[in-house]
C-alpha cells in the first residue's frame, strides 16, 4: 500500500487499462503532449503516442461523436471534458447518439466508451467552470453515471468504466485531485453500482457521492462530538444505483441527510428520497432532508461560499432532522 | 482512377437503380394506405446517388446512412426482407422493430450510425474513420447525408478533424435542393456546398447526381484517395426529391414546373437509355430485372407482414449491454 492522490490514480489507472487493452485510447483537448489541463494524463503521450493520447481542436461535439463512432466499431475511447460545463456543447452525441444507440438498434451493438468530466465548485471559477450536472446524465437511459470520493474508488472505478460495454459518464471533483488516500500496488477493480459505507453510524444516514462525501465526513465527525453518530452512504455510482445500500442504512438509523453540490429541482438528492419514501418510508422518524446548492448559477471567487453547501450547512441539515 | 465498369457491374447498377425506386415507390403506398407505424422520408427520384454510392464501397467498408438513404443502404447489400420488417415495425426487423425508418442499422454490412438528429451521423462516421486508420486499416467510411446537414456546427467540427489527421472518409452529400420545406438558397450562403470543403483543405468535387455512373466514378476516385492514405474527399451530389419531405407533405413550397422539370432529368430513362445503346441491354432483359426487383420486394413485404409485431417485454431489453 502506498499513498496516491486522486489525481494520479486517475493516470494510472488510464495506464495501466491502456497497457492492457490495445482497443482504450484517451482522446481530448491538451490530452497530449501537454498531459493534460489538470494532468491528468501526465506521461500517456509519450508512452503511447499520438493515436492513442489524441489531442483535439475545441471541438467537443464532433469528438464526442467520433468516440462513439470508434465504439461502435470496438475501440473503447476515454474522452476527458477538461471542465464539466463545456459537455453542454456535446449533449447531443453524448445522450442521444452513445446512449441510445444499443436500445435503438435493437441491441445489434455495444458502445464502451468512458466521459471523463472535471466537475465542480472549489475554484472560485464562476458559472462556465464550477458546475455538477450529473442529474443531467442520470436521467438519460443507456448512461451510466460514476462519482467517486477519493483515490481508492477512482482507480477502481475508472478501471471498471473502462472495461464496461456502456458509456459511462465519470465525474471527477477537481477539489478531490490533490487528496490521498492508500492505494494498493496489485490490481484491483471497485465494480459500478455498489455503494459504500464510508463511516458507521446509528443516528442518520447522510447520503452522498463525490467531493461531498469529504465534507459529509468531516460533518459527521464534527457531530459525534455532539453525540450524533451519523452514518456516511458514498454512492460511488448514480446510474445504476445501490439501493439496497441506501435502504438499509435508512432501515437502521431512521433518518436520512442528502448532501449534494447542485441547485435542489430536479437533483440527485430528490432521487435518493423518493426512493426512500416508495421502500422504506415507514422507516423514517423524521421527515429528510435535502443539502444542496442554491438555485442561482455560480458567482465567481470567494462568492461560491454562499452558494455551495458547506459543512455547517450539513450539520445543521443533520440536527434538523435529528432534533 | 476511373473504374472499368464491365456489363455485368452496368446491369447490377441498373438493377439496383430499378430496385432503389420500385422500393421507394412501394413505401410511398403502404405509407398512404396507412400500413406503417411511422414516418417515411421518401428518396424518390434521387435514388442514383445513393445507389452508386453504396455501390461503389466493398464489402468491408463502412456506410453511415442518415435519414433518406435506404438506396445507398440497399446498394451496399442491405437485407431488403429485414429492412422492410423494421419499417414495417415488426421484431424480425433489423432493429427488432424499434428502430424504424430512421434508425437502421445492420453491423454484418458495415452500416452503422443512422439516426433522426440532422448532421450527427458525420462524428459517428469520422470516428469510424479514426477506428479503421488507429488500426492500420485499408478500409473507408463513406457517409451519406444531405445539404441540409452541411450548415450543422459539428459537419464543421468533423471536416476539420478528417482533414487533419487525413482519415478515410467521403462526404458524401446528397444535395436535393430542400432541407425540409427550404430551398437550398435561402439556407446555404455559398452556390455549390461543395466549396465548404476548401476551408478544410479537402477536395470538394461536384458530380451528376441523377447521373449513376459518373456519381459511382467520383465515388470511386475518393475511395483511392482515402485508401492510398491522402484523406477525405467531399462530394456533392446533386439531385432533386420528387416527395415531399415525408410521406403526406404536399410540397406546397415549390411549383409543379420545378419538380417537371427535374423528372426530365430522372436517372433511370436515362441510364437505360445508355445501356440499350451500349447494347448492354434490351426490351427482354429490363422486364426481366423489373420481375426480379417486383419479386423481391414483394417478398420482403411478406415477410415483414407475416412477422410478428415486438411485445411488451421484447421491447424492454438492451437498454444496457
Ligand atoms: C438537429 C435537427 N434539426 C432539425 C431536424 C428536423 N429535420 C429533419 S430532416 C430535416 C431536413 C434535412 O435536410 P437535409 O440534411 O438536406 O436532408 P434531406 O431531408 O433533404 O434528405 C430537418 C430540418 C432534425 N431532425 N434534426
Amino acid at each position: 500500500m502506498a499513498e496516491m492522490n486522486f489525481r494520479w490514480a486517475i493516470t494510472y489507472a488510464m495506464q495501466e487499462e491502456m497497457e492492457r487493452d490495445e482497443n482504450v485510447f484517451l482522446i481530448g483537448e491538451d490530452v497530449g503532449k501537454p498531459g493534460g489541463a489538470f494532468g491528468m494524463s501526465r506521461g500517456l503521450f509519450d508512452r503511447f503516442g499520438e493515436w492513442r493520447v489524441r489531442d483535439t481542436p475545441i471541438s467537443e461535439e464532433a469528438f464526442m461523436g467520433l468516440a462513439a463512432g470508434a465504439a461502435l466499431v470496438g475501440l473503447r475511447p476515454i474522452v476527458e471534458i477538461m471542465f464539466m460545463d463545456f459537455i453542454m456543447v456535446a449533449m447531443e452525441p453524448l445522450c442521444n447518439q452513445a446512449a441510445k444507440f444499443r436500445y435503438a438498434y435493437g441491441g445489434a451493438v455495444k458502445v464502451p466508451m468512458v466521459v471523463r468530466a472535471l466537475y465542480g465548485a472549489g475554484w472560485g471559477a464562476a458559472a462556465h467552470h464550477s458546475q455538477s450536472l450529473e442529474a443531467w446524465f442520470v436521467h438519460c437511459p443507456g448512461l451510466k453515471v460514476v462519482a467517486p470520493s477519493g483515490a481508492y474508488d477512482a482507480k477502481g472505478l475508472l478501471k471498471a468504466s473502462i472495461r464496461d460495454d456502456n458509456p459511462v459518464v465519470f465525474l471527477e471533483h477537481k477539489l478531490l485531485l490533490p487528496v490521498k488516500e492508500e492505494v494498493p500496488e496489485q490490481e484491483y477493480l471497485v465494480p459500478l453500482g455498489r455503494a459504500a459505507i464510508k463511516r458507521e453510524g446509528s443516528d442518520v444516514s447522510i447520503v452522498a457521492w463525490g467531493w461531498q462525501v469529504q465534507e459529509a465526513l468531516r460533518a459527521a465527525a464534527q457531530l459525534a462530538e455532539e453525540g450524533i453518530q451519523a452514518e456516511v452512504v458514498d454512492l460511488r455510482s448514480l446510474s445504476p444505483l445501490d439501493e439496497e445500500t441506501i435502504l438499509n442504512s435508512v432501515r437502521k438509523t431512521g433518518r436520512l441527510v442528502v448532501v449534494q453540490e447542485a441547485p435542489a429541482p430536479c437533483g440527485f438528492a430528490s432521487e435518493v428520497i423518493c426512493l426512500v419514501s416508495e421502500k422504506a418510508m415507514e422507516y423514517l422518524d423524521a421527515p429528510p432532508k435535502r443539502v444542496t446548492a442554491f438555485f442561482a448559477p455560480m458567482p465567481s471567487g470567494p462568492l461560491e461560499k454562499y452558494i455551495i453547501p458547506q459543512q455547517d450547512d450539513i450539520i445543521s441539515g443533520v440536527q434538523e432532522v435529528c432534533r | 482512377m476511373a473504374r472499368e465498369l464491365t456489363k455485368e457491374k452496368l446491369l447490377e447498377l441498373y438493377r439496383l437503380l430499378v430496385l432503389a425506386r420500385e422500393y421507394e415507390l412501394l413505401l410511398s403506398d403502404v405509407s398512404k394506405q396507412g400500413k406503417l407505424p411511422g414516418w417515411i422520408h421518401s428518396a424518390l427520384g434521387q435514388e442514383a446517388a445513393g445507389v452508386a454510392a453504396g455501390a461503389c464501397l466493398e464489402r468491408d467498408d463502412y456506410l453511415v446512412p442518415a435519414h433518406r438513404t435506404r438506396p445507398s443502404q440497399i446498394a451496399k447489400g442491405m437485407d431488403l426482407k429485414l429492412l422492410t420488417a423494421e419499417i414495417y415495425g415488426k421484431v424480425t426487423g433489423l432493429s427488432k422493430g424499434r428502430g424504424g425508418e430512421m434508425h437502421i442499422c445492420d453491423p454484418g454490412c458495415r452500416i452503422l450510425g443512422s439516426g433522426g438528429i440532422v448532421g450527427q451521423v458525420v462524428p459517428i462516421a469520422l470516428g469510424i474513420a479514426y477506428a479503421i486508420k488507429y488500426r492500420g486499416g485499408k478500409e473507408v467510411v463513406l457517409c451519406d447525408f444531405g445539404e441540409g446537414a452541411t450548415n450543422t456546427g459539428v459537419f464543421h467540427e468533423s471536416m476539420n478533424m478528417a482533414a487533419l489527421w487525413r482519415l478515410p472518409l467521403i462526404f458524401f452529400c446528397e444535395n436535393n435542393q430542400y432541407a425540409e420545406f427550404t430551398r437550398v438558397d435561402h439556407h446555404i450562403s455559398v452556390k455549390d456546398v461543395a466549396t465548404r470543403a476548401s476551408a478544410y483543405g479537402i477536395p470538394g468535387t461536384i458530380v451528376d447526381g441523377n447521373h449513376v455512373t459518373a456519381t459511382y466514378q467520383a465515388v470511386a476516385e475518393a475511395m483511392d484517395r482515402a485508401r492510398a492514405g491522402d484523406g477525405p474527399t467531399f462530394i456533392e451530389a446533386v439531385t432533386y426529391r420528387w416527395s415531399g419531405h415525408f410521406e403526406g407533405d404536399p410540397a406546397k413550397y415549390r411549383s409543379p414546373e420545378e419538380v417537371e422539370e427535374w423528372k426530365k432529368r430522372d436517372a433511370i430513362p436515362r441510364f437505360r437509355d445508355e445501356l440499350v445503346h451500349k447494347g448492354i441491354l434490351n426490351d427482354d432483359l429490363v422486364r426481366e430485372i423489373e420481375a426480379s426487383v417486383k419479386r423481391q420486394i414483394e417478398e420482403a413485404v411478406r415477410f415483414a407482414e407475416q412477422s410478428p409485431l415486438p411485445t411488451m417485454a421484447q421491447t424492454l431489453t438492451d437498454v444496457y449491454a
